[in-house]
């Protein structure tokens, strides 16, 4: 009998691409839900219009680059990209705004590098930081979660605002965010714990946030426990952060918000989970790991509170995705045989 | 003696595998194929690692079973011996089993089916603890033992220990952790009592190199065979020597590589490029020390082995004892022949196996398994997203993810910065791939591609030596021609000069005369030779 012959191993685990990005986004519902219900419709439109876009543009750049259509598609690569920039918009986003968030990630900071596993820069991030410096007023609006919440906001009001330019009582429903607020009303003098005194702060951050946060918080813990991230990246992501915080808020607590607030506003927890976890343009040792996302905890710090964006997830990951190559050239581990050897 | 709790080095990497298919074909006890009935027994002159034999029968001979027909050729050989007896028809090149389907040289026997032993029994050696090393080992050579895990390696060789080396332990590796094969499982279930007095003759071939309480012996099985480990433990507790143990081992692969089962049942690793006697361990097969008790205690040569025969593309999957140089196409036809599934042929297992192109091939020393897949088609790959998988499961803490991708572009020098030869092409990463990339064959690949710049580089270097040294040499005969040349000048001129000066005295003396004779006229100039620069 004739053979044909391949070469070993002839076995292999049955999880594919597709089904680790399907992981991700199953770990992406909890939070997503939260958001919902203190944001209402807006988050839906900002989905459909997130996913719808990039599907659509993964297949027109998959077109135009001459390659097949269905595997690339159903890796469900674009769906991640489109969803993680759906739940980091403002709800309620204008239509167009998440058109040009998403052709800048999918279209350059993806397609124009070469497609998946090509990309040096985190796609969803690429997108975000075009339209924060671009439209920074959109950008920094979000809607306020005792207004906005489940119901309170009809579907054509909703769909009006989206696709028609705003109501025009559009600015009362609005707020910016508690990163924001602390940041603008410190620089008139105010101390931490008086801004906090302010309507729109829960517990610990953001009135809302913290269950938001809390979500997230659980998509990733399933996320660790499927073995589709390491606990490297958001573990020193969180830690950089949180410890930089500390520093500052023990010198001194009037002008330097606490840890615990910097880790439950903003994008922190999404960012550790959820972006700087993107395989493709995240460090791929462990210790280069550990480095790169104490490195993006530092820089969230930093940016978050001497510059000029209230938060900084975006640019931090993007500062430190430059430094992946290098990062993975000199944080190779110790091979086996090599104990008690420096280098090779 | 038994197994004691021990604690094990967490070893990084490795796979769990959910199914390792092994249940099918351990449901039988093993059965003794008889090499009287066959047709034909193909035997290749070179099963083993190293130099290939010398022929020792022409066609047309008759040999006995167990005759010595290939006797071993340089340092690292082993002779071959004939699997029964019968008549040499022909020594041609035949396929052989390899990949590529390669030809050779193989000795083609047609038993008599008398299976007679003659007088080719070698003399048994019931006391080996009264034998020398020396013996033992000529023994172990002389009965054609090689490694039976696979790497068919002289084992004589390996027990050859070089002088300095001390050694703390001897490691029996029971582990068997490629999935579909359990001819050592069968083995270790059926015939314990044969492979311990084996581990216990090699400890005594290794007692010069032992500390004084003697070397550990650890035959390290994985947990998945408790049949093995209860019956190992038995023969085990029979033999009473405090020195063996029988550790059961994490089912976890690839425990059974060499390197892997040393660190899990050490805790020392096998330094990059080094041997394990660099680290004071010496390890063998269980399929290996069976082969050295029946060499040396009953005077067998190595003429049969356990194969495994398994895979949905066999009717009745089961172990068999197999003559040395019988066909595979026989030996499947014994295992109920192949369903209408069988896609491939692979020998060895699912991870590590080599698929061969046709079953028209001999069984081997090496052969420990026949698996006859379904060969699924193999999805295509998508670009590597860099989940860093591959290097969450590889047994050496390489970064295969990193590899792949300058094995890709070429960057040889930056593939083997990554430490390209420490792979031990276990498969795990591509195992794991979610992008199911063939990444062992982008290693293999690449392995290969820096072996030939090697060589290449050195050929080149060694030619350019020979070019200087050819150009050095035409300088130098130039040079020393010039020299010779110049002196020979000198000689010459030398002896114009002294001739000069003999001229000039004669002259001087003629002209003292002539002076003489004229005493009025003054005395005239002599002229000096000149003092040419030489």
């Amino acid at each position: 009998m004739i053979f044909g012959t391949k070469t070993s191993p002839y076995m292999h685990a049955p999880q594919g691409v597709g089904q680790v990005m399907a992981q991700v986004i199953y770990a992406l519902v909890p939070g997503t839900l939260v958001l919902l219900w203190f944001f209402g419709w807006g988050v839906v439109t900002n989905l459909l219009l997130g996913l719808g876009f990039a599907l659509l543009l993964e297949a027109l750049m998959l077109k135009l680059r001459q390659r097949p259509l269905l595997p690339f598609l159903t890796d469900y690569s674009a769906i991640v990209t489109g969803w993680l920039l759906a739940v980091a918009l403002p709800p309620y986003s204008p239509w167009w705004l998440l058109l040009i968030a998403l052709v800048f990630a999918m279209v350059i900071g993806k397609h124009l590098y070469g497609g998946l596993g090509y990309n040096p820069f985190n796609p969803a991030m690429v997108g975000y930081a075009a339209v924060l410096v671009s439209f920074p007023i959109e950008m920094t609006s979000w809607p306020t979660p005792a207004l906005t919440s489940i119901g309170q906001i009809s579907l054509t009001d909703s769909l009006q605002q989206v696709f028609l330019g705003g109501t025009s009582h559009w600015d009362g429903l609005t707020q910016a965010t508690t990163l924001d607020t602390i940041k603008t009303h410190l620089r008139l003098g105010e101390t931490v714990s008086q801004i906090s005194q302010g309507q729109q702060f829960g517990w610990i951050a953001g009135h809302g946030w913290e269950w938001v946060s809390l979500a997230w918080l659980a998509g990733g813990l399933w996320l660790l426990y499927q073995k589709i991230i390491s606990w490297h990246i958001p573990v020193a992501l969180m830690a950089a952060l949180a410890g930089m915080a500390l520093v500052f808020w023990l010198i001194n607590p009037h002008s330097y918000s606490s840890p615990l607030f910097h880790l439950v506003s903003g994008a922190t927890i999404l960012g550790a989970f959820f972006i700087a976890t993107d395989p493709v343009s995240a460090s791929t040792t462990p210790i280069g790991k550990l480095l790169y996302a104490g490195g993006i905890g530092c820089f969230t710090y930093i940016i978050r509170v001497w510059g000029n964006y209230p938060d900084a997830i975006a640019f931090a990951v993007l500062i430190m995705n430059m430094a992946v190559p290098l990062l993975d050239t000199y944080t190779q581990p110790r091979v086996y045989g090599t104990k008690g050897r420096f280098g090779s | 003696m038994l197994a004691t709790l021990r604690k094990f080095w967490s070893s990084t990497g490795g796979l769990h595998i959910k199914d390792y298919h092994k249940d099918q074909s351990t449901q039988q006890p093993v059965r003794k194929l008889s090499a009287t009935t066959a047709h034909e027994l193909v035997i290749p002159l070179q099963q083993h690692s190293g130099h290939k034999p010398k022929l020792l029968v022409q066609v047309g001979d008759t040999v006995h079973k167990g005759q010595c027909i290939a006797a071993a050729e340089g340092n690292i050989s082993v002779p071959v011996h004939a699997s029964t007896s019968g008549k040499i028809i022909a020594i041609e090149e035949r396929p052989i089993a390899h990949p590529s389907g390669l030809d050779d040289l193989c000795m083609i026997l047609a038993p008599d089916g008398h299976d007679n032993w003659g007088e080719q029994l070698l003399p048994p050696i019931e006391n080996y603890a009264a034998a020398s090393a020396e013996t033992l080992r000529q023994r172990i050579s002389e009965a054609g033992i090689v490694g039976l895990g696979g790497a068919v390696f002289p084992s004589a060789i390996k027990l050859n220990v070089p002088e300095p080396i001390q050694l703390t332990t001897l490691v029996i590796n029971g582990a068997e952790c490629e999935p579909y094969i359990t001819c050592d499982d069968m083995l270790m279930r059926e015939q314990a009592a044969e492979i311990i007095i084996g581990c216990l003759i090699m400890l005594h071939a290794l007692h010069e190199h032992a500390p004084a309480q003697g070397l550990d012996c650890l035959i390290g099985i994985e947990d998945n065979k408790p049949q093995a480990i209860a019956a190992m433990q038995t023969a085990a507790t029979q033999a009473s020597d405090p020195r063996l143990k029988i550790v059961p081992v994490p089912t976890q692969y690839p425990t059974g590589g060499e390197r892997q089962l040393i660190h899990i049942l050490t805790g020392r690793e096998v330094p990059s490029g080094g041997r394990p006697t660099d680290i004071g361990v010496l390890c063998h097969n269980v399929a290996t020390a069976r082969a050295i008790y029946q060499a040396v205690v009953l005077g067998q040569p190595l003429i049969s082995r356990y194969v495994t025969v398994t895979g949905k593309g066999v009717a009745q999957p089961q172990n068999f004892e197999v003559p040395l140089g019988l066909s595979m196409q026989t030996l499947i036809q014994a295992a109920g022949g192949y369903t209408p599934q069988a896609k491939g042929l692979i020998m060895g297992g699912s991870m590590m196996g080599v698929a061969l192109p046709s079953d028209q091939i001999p069984v081997v020393k090496a052969t420990n398994c026949l698996w006859v897949n379904e060969q699924e088609s193999a999805p295509e790959a998508l670009p590597c997203i860099r989940c860093g998988r591959c290097a969450e499961v590889c047994p050496v803490n390489l970064l295969p993810q990193q590899m792949y991708w300058h094995a890709r572009a070429r960057n040889l020098e930056k593939v083997e910065q990554h430490h390209i030869f420490d792979c031990i092409e276990c498969g795990c990463c591509a195992y794991v791939c979610p992008s199911h990339i063939p990444l062992v064959d982008y290693y293999r690949y690449a392995k290969a591609d820096i072996r030939t710049q090697t060589e290449a580089r050195e050929k080149a270097d060694l030619a350019r030596e020979r070019h200087d040294f050819h150009q050095e040499r035409i300088e130098r005969a130039k040079r020393e021609k010039a020299e010779k040349l110049a002196k020979h000048k000198e000689a010459a001129q030398n002896k114009t000069a002294d001739t000069a000066d003999k001229q000039a005295a004669i002259q001087a003396a003629l002209e003292r005369a002539k002076a003489k004779k004229a005493q009025q006229t003054p005395a005239p100039t002599t002229i000096a030779p000149e003092d040419k620069p030489a």
